[in-house]
């Protein structure tokens, strides 16, 4: 997707603005939106300079300790090599790995985009069979919390050992 | 290059123009697109000239399987293959996208196109995502669209080991993309709702519902055709029953609001807007000098005119194809050289002048 603002480089931001109810919905790259946070930030009490860094760097962003660079700062996926500050500046992935690479921290960017991070549509015929595990398992770990909540640890007890076993199977 | 290849880049008729559609007097064409990646490819941003070859090589076999090549007649082409203004043509005729026939980041002989005889199903090759499956309908059929792609799809994933995440679905280069791939996309003709001034009102609601709004031939909302596409924003969470079923029903909801509003315009102001509509007609129909925008507007007032009833004998298909005919590289295309912007006004005013030739309007 390019840019809205520039049409010319590709849109980084995606930045969703609700005022009195009215839905604004703007597709930036980077460089537009700065001038976008410039021309907004005026006169505006939200601090919009962390509501676009939290968007444009979501992965970097989901880190606490952001400004010391942590560990994980520069992590590339071991696949494609694309590495997260490539990916915050363009906005595309390098290859399917990265989502497994990046994972959980690719979900608040997706939620934010989606507001989900499951997916419930088509299944391709050679995945079916995993995918149904893979739900099997979701639906096991979520009765084993509800367990531990009511405090039944001989059933919770069970339901581990039944996911432990078809975790086995997954991998 | 085959015969329907070089067919579809000389002709500005699609069937996707066709009015025998459902809901035509508002809705011009519906369209399904499934963003699919091969697992075991980086995707096209960052794919080296020889991995880029592989993927064109891979979904040329693919096509070629009977299944695939019995159902769709299929055709692949190479940009390369084209000269620049034919591909401008199937950027007009709404086959590719702008983006695919500028992108840097891959070679024009690495860059594909999958056409179906029918022109209703076409796949980039390459583009932001490995392939971009598209399902092309004439009127309101986002649902026609989307089984197509969808049988398009499965056909392929046979051949094609399409990268699938158990949790998020379909991966894409871009977030935006990821879980079902799909954008369904109608694109609608509302002048009525932009004379009354009540387009933007309906058109943030709409938004506010969950899709996307966009004016087509010029910009933001001030198209100059008064044509607007809706489609999905999200692709992930809802199933692709549920992306579709909720943009057709909120897409109904939008043309009743616009035939509202052309009663409203036939009962409160009716010699004003019939003023409008023949003036436009008039000015098509004998004008030596036309502009793209002008033309555009003209053209959305004459079919307005059909919508309502006042112009008999115009097919609503014609003005369709003449919003091709009438765009520069159409021009450039039929008069085989470069044209200077006064010359292509001229050209433009002679091939509607021609194509209006034998048009009576009776009043």
């Amino acid at each position: 997707m390019l840019c809205e603002r520039c049409k010319q480089r590709p849109a980084s931001v995606h930045y969703t603005e609700v005022v009195n109810n009215r839905t604004t919905h703007m597709h930036l790259c980077e460089v537009c939106a700065w001038e976008a946070q410039k021309a907004f930030g005026m006169g505006t009490p939200l601090n919009l300079h962390s509501f676009l860094v939290g968007l444009m760097s979501p992965v970097i962003g989901a880190q606490e300790s952001g400004k010391d660079a942590g560990t994980d700062r520069g992590l590339s996926c071991t696949t494609c090599g694309l590495a997260e500050e490539a990916f915050v500046k363009q906005g595309l992935l390098g290859c399917a790995d990265c989502y497994r690479h990046f994972g959980e921290r690719l979900e608040p960017l997706l939620r934010r985009i989606h507001g989900s991070t499951r997916h419930t549509g088509k299944v391709p015929q050679r995945s079916r069979q995993k995918y149904r595990l893979v739900q099997e398992v979701e639906r096991l770990k979520a009765e084993l919390s509800a367990a531990v909540e009511r405090e039944e640890f001989e059933r919770a007890a069970e339901l581990r050992d039944e996911i432990k076993k078809l975790e086995q199977g997954l991998t | 290059m085959a015969m329907g290849l070089k067919e579809t880049v000389s002709n500005a008729y699609s069937p996707w123009m066709d009015d025998d559609a459902p809901e035509t007097d508002v809705v011009i064409s519906s369209r399904a697109r499934l963003a699919r990646s091969l697992a075991a490819f980086p995707f096209p941003q960052r794919l080296s000239p020889e991995k880029a070859e592989q993927v064109v090589h891979a979904v040329a076999l693919a096509i070629r399987e009977p299944a695939f090549s019995s159902r769709f007649d299929p055709e692949l082409v190479r940009l390369a293959e084209l000269a620049p203004v034919e591909r401008w043509m199937l950027v007009e005729k709404h086959l590719i996208s702008p983006g695919f026939v500028t992108a840097q980041h891959i070679g024009d002989q690495q860059k594909g196109l999958v056409l179906s005889a029918d022109e209703q199903l076409s796949i980039m090759v390459n583009e932001e995502d490995h392939l971009r499956i598209q399902a092309l309908f004439p009127g309101l059929q986002p649902a026609a669209a989307v089984r197509l792609a969808d049988e398009a799809d499965t056909i392929l994933e046979k051949t094609l080991d399409f990268a699938f995440s158990e949790r998020i679905g379909y991966v894409t280069a871009c977030p935006t993309n990821v879980g079902t791939g799909l954008r369904v996309s109608v694109m609608l003709h509302l002048p009525a709702l932009v004379l009354l001034e009540r387009v933007k009102e309906i058109l943030t609601t709409v938004t506010k519902l969950g899709l996307t709004v966009r004016g087509l031939f010029g910009e933001g909302t001030e198209s100059a055709g008064h044509l607007f596409q809706l489609s999905n924003q999200v692709t992930l969470g809802p199933s692709e029953a549920d992306i579709v079923s909720k943009l057709e029903t909120i897409t109904r909801q939008v043309i009743d609001q616009e035939r509202t509003a052309r009663n409203q315009l036939r009962t409160q102001m009716p010699a004003v807007v019939r003023d409008r509509i023949s003036r436009a007609f008039g000015i098509l129909r004998h004008a030596y000098v036309l502009g793209s925008d002008e033309v555009m507007r003209l053209l959305s007032d004459v079919r307005l005119g059909v919508g309502m009833g006042f112009l008999k004998g115009i097919r609503p298909r014609l003005l369709t194809e003449l919003m091709v005919q009438t765009r520069a590289t159409y021009l450039v295309k039929t008069s085989g050289r470069q044209l200077s912007p006064p010359e292509r006004g001229v050209f433009r005013a002679a091939l509607v002048r021609q194509a209006f030739k034998d048009i009576v309007i009776d009043d």
